[in-house]
């Protein structure tokens, strides 16, 4: 197993904060946005029988929230393996 | 076969498995107790969170909740499962890593101080057991509305049940029997959501049928449910905000970091072998959440318009009260269920306006319940939805137990008052804890004190304005200071209560609540329980200004933070 150097850790948890900061963006936009905020101007769309903002709060925001966590995991996986710091 | 006989069976047969695998998975080290030897794999331990997380509130209540509030009951369905992002990115893999027992023993090291710790057990203590005591409520419920025999001894069965895995198995008996309970309570959810979503729309896929039209028309489902609504003089079911935007904004929020903070959902991410399970495994417990989370707004949303349909079956057309349908007649007899016929026509008239409304009661939990019987589905898909509900009711029960009683032996004994015991003793002492727990909790569902109806959701905000912001700084910040953070827990926590308790009286005695329970008083209009997040913001910014004030942390502290970011290396639970 490596030991990082100062700057390896830095620039470790650097990556791993800029992915989470990114990925947060879009947790809040799916959510307090499109769910809440711009519900209004969404519901104007149509998919189906849903208003685009309802089916946000009701439905996607949850969607997006799983393919968030699993995408965070698998690029975490592969920062992992850059840096050589997986559990074996 | 008679319902009655088929609830019997299908209920016996659910606690038969449960018992089974108390014998089988019983814990025989204090590692096996806490984390079930943190070896259960990142797919099963995502199946034991949705049952630890989903309740009774989640299975019975949530999707009444919503076809009464409508688009404003959005703030549950996005509340409680966000909350799994932030867990998933902020805290779980950083725990994992740190990988010892309980939430309270990572406090106290981070913030080398025994204070910290005890000021978290208080607040995991405070927060769950306001919680555990609506579990006890729903088993005793669940068994009284469905197998009809007397509340207390429905309680005292599932309290026998729990007895027996949560004492045995520990961590280890509860992960087994909470992944039983995740396949029956989503079987008893999703079944019954299928056939009504085939028969109003044709589509059974309840989350595509809520978005469907109508079988054999045109009109959509929602469109039609809204202009119904409307017709009656109640808001458009798709616009219905709740209060405000702002107060919505809130109560997602505070639910969201709520859900994070949680002990009893934190601990579960202990028991996976490594740091990059903790990560996918939280993606695997929100997938098995999101199947019955996006359900259940479409059971809530065909349970009401069912419901309106069966009591006015067209524009002016009433249903005849002498001639209403069994089920009507059952849940009158339990009292959810209440008419009041107030112009002596002997028609059941229902609308928004209270003069002429004669449904005078229509329980929120009957969207749950009853719906297999208002859409006349076969009995065994009734006694289901009481196994169901039961198994909800169970598995977080014991999630929470486990975590107060681990709270008790791990860290008031074992970390304050004896650290020197042994590990049998340790053992033994967090059976004991366990037991007592159990027997505290079942007391206080036979006599759940005043206060009890309104602490469910404030639990969700002591957890965000205390926990999660302590543990969130305790991870990005080596800088945060022992005198910080107890002073941002005990500040955060101390708002929130202050602001509930102005509002709904003094551990929610009515009389004393100093400036009323009425919007005009409230801050901004944020109602009491979406409060959480105000308490959170308050602890940041009291345990950041606390810390610059105070000398930093020790070096050691510094290194401790620096390891839990990386996931290779020695992890601290070496010592146990």
């Amino acid at each position: 197993m490596a030991r990082l150097t100062e700057q390896q850790a830095k620039a470790y948890w650097r990556r791993n904060v800029s992915l989470m900061i990114t990925l947060l963006i879009i947790w809040f936009v799916v959510s307090f946005g499109c769910g809440i905020l711009f519900f209004d101007f969404l519901n104007q769309f149509q998919i189906g029988g849903y208003e685009l903002g309802f089916w946000f709060a009701q439905q996607g925001s949850i969607f997006t929230f799983v393919i968030l966590i699993f995408y965070y995991a698998w690029r975490m996986a592969k920062l992992d393996a850059e840096f050589g710091v997986e559990e074996e | 076969m008679e319902l009655r006989t088929l609830s019997y069976l299908i209920v016996g047969a659910t606690f038969a498995l449960y018992l089974f695998i108390a014998f089988w998975a019983r814990a025989n080290s204090t590692r096996d107790f806490y984390i079930a030897g943190a070896g259960v794999h990142p797919i099963s331990n995502g199946m034991a969170t949705a049952a630890d997380w989903m309740s009774a509130a989640s299975f019975i209540s949530m999707a009444g909740m919503i076809a009464f509030m409508g688009y404003g009951g959005s703030v549950f369905l996005m509340g409680w499962t966000g909350g799994y992002v932030i867990l998933a990115m902020l805290l779980a893999p950083y725990l994992r890593k740190y990988g010892k027992f309980t939430v309270p023993e990572f406090i106290g090291d981070r913030y080398y101080s025994k204070w910290a710790r005890l000021v978290a057990v208080l607040c995991l203590i405070i927060c769950s057991v306001t919680y555990v005591i609506g579990q006890m409520k729903g088993v005793g419920v669940a068994f009284s509305r469905f197998l009809e025999v007397e509340y207390a001894t429905g309680l005292l069965v599932g309290m026998c049940i729990v007895f027996m895995y949560a004492v045995l198995g520990g961590m280890k008996g509860i992960t087994y029997t909470q992944i039983a309970q995740y396949c029956v309570l989503i079987m008893a959810y999703t079944i019954p959501a299928i056939f009504i979503s085939l028969q109003l729309t044709g589509n059974p896929l309840p989350q595509l049928g809520l978005g469907d039209t109508l079988d054999g028309s045109e009109v959509y489902l929602l469109d039609k449910l809204d202009q119904i609504l409307v017709d009656l003089g109640f808001n458009e079911y798709t616009t219905d905000v709740r209060l405000s935007t702002l107060n919505m904004f809130a109560y997602t929020l505070s639910l969201m970091i709520g859900t994070a903070g949680l002990p009893h959902v934190i601990i579960r991410f202990f028991t996976v072998p490594k740091v990059k399970d903790a990560r996918t495994s939280a993606g695997w417990a929100l997938v098995f959440i999101a199947i019955l989370y996006t359900t259940a707004p479409a059971v809530g949303a065909m349970a009401r318009l069912n419901l309106i349909q069966t009591i006015q079956p067209s524009e002016g057309v009433y249903l005849v009260y002498e001639e209403r349908p069994q089920w009507f007649k059952h849940w009158e007899t339990t009292g959810l269920l209440k008419f009041e016929d107030k112009n002596n026509d002997g028609l059941i008239q229902y609308s928004a306006d209270p003069a002429t409304n004669d449904m005078v009661k229509i329980d929120r939990d009957i969207m749950v319940l009853a719906n297999p019987e208002i859409a006349q589905l076969p009995n065994w898909v009734i006694a289901l939805v009481a196994a169901g509900g039961l198994a909800a009711a169970l598995s977080t029960a014991a999630g929470l137990l486990l975590a107060i009683s681990s709270a008790i032996s791990h860290d008031l004994l074992k970390g304050i008052v004896a650290p020197k015991i042994s590990e049998k003793q340790e053992l033994a002492a967090s059976r004991l804890a366990m037991a007592f727990a159990v027997l505290g909790a079942g007391y206080l569902g036979l006599n759940p004190p005043g206060f009890a109806a309104g602490t469910v959701a404030l639990a969700f905000g002591l957890a965000a304005s205390s926990i999660f912001p302590a543990l969130m700084m305790g991870i990005f910040s080596d800088r945060i200071t022992k005198e910080g953070a107890i002073a941002g827990m005990v500040s955060g926590i101390g708002v929130t209560l202050f602001y509930v308790f102005q509002h709904k009286g003094i551990m929610f005695v009515p009389d004393t609540s100093f400036l009323g329970d009425m919007q005009p008083n409230w801050f901004f209009g944020i109602e009491p329980n979406a409060f959480g997040v105000i308490g959170a913001i308050v602890n940041f910014v009291v345990a950041m200004v606390v810390s610059r004030m105070t000398q930093a942390p020790p070096k050691s502290v510094q290194n401790l933070v620096a390891s839990i970011r990386i996931p290779a290396g020695a992890s601290a639970a070496r010592d146990h």
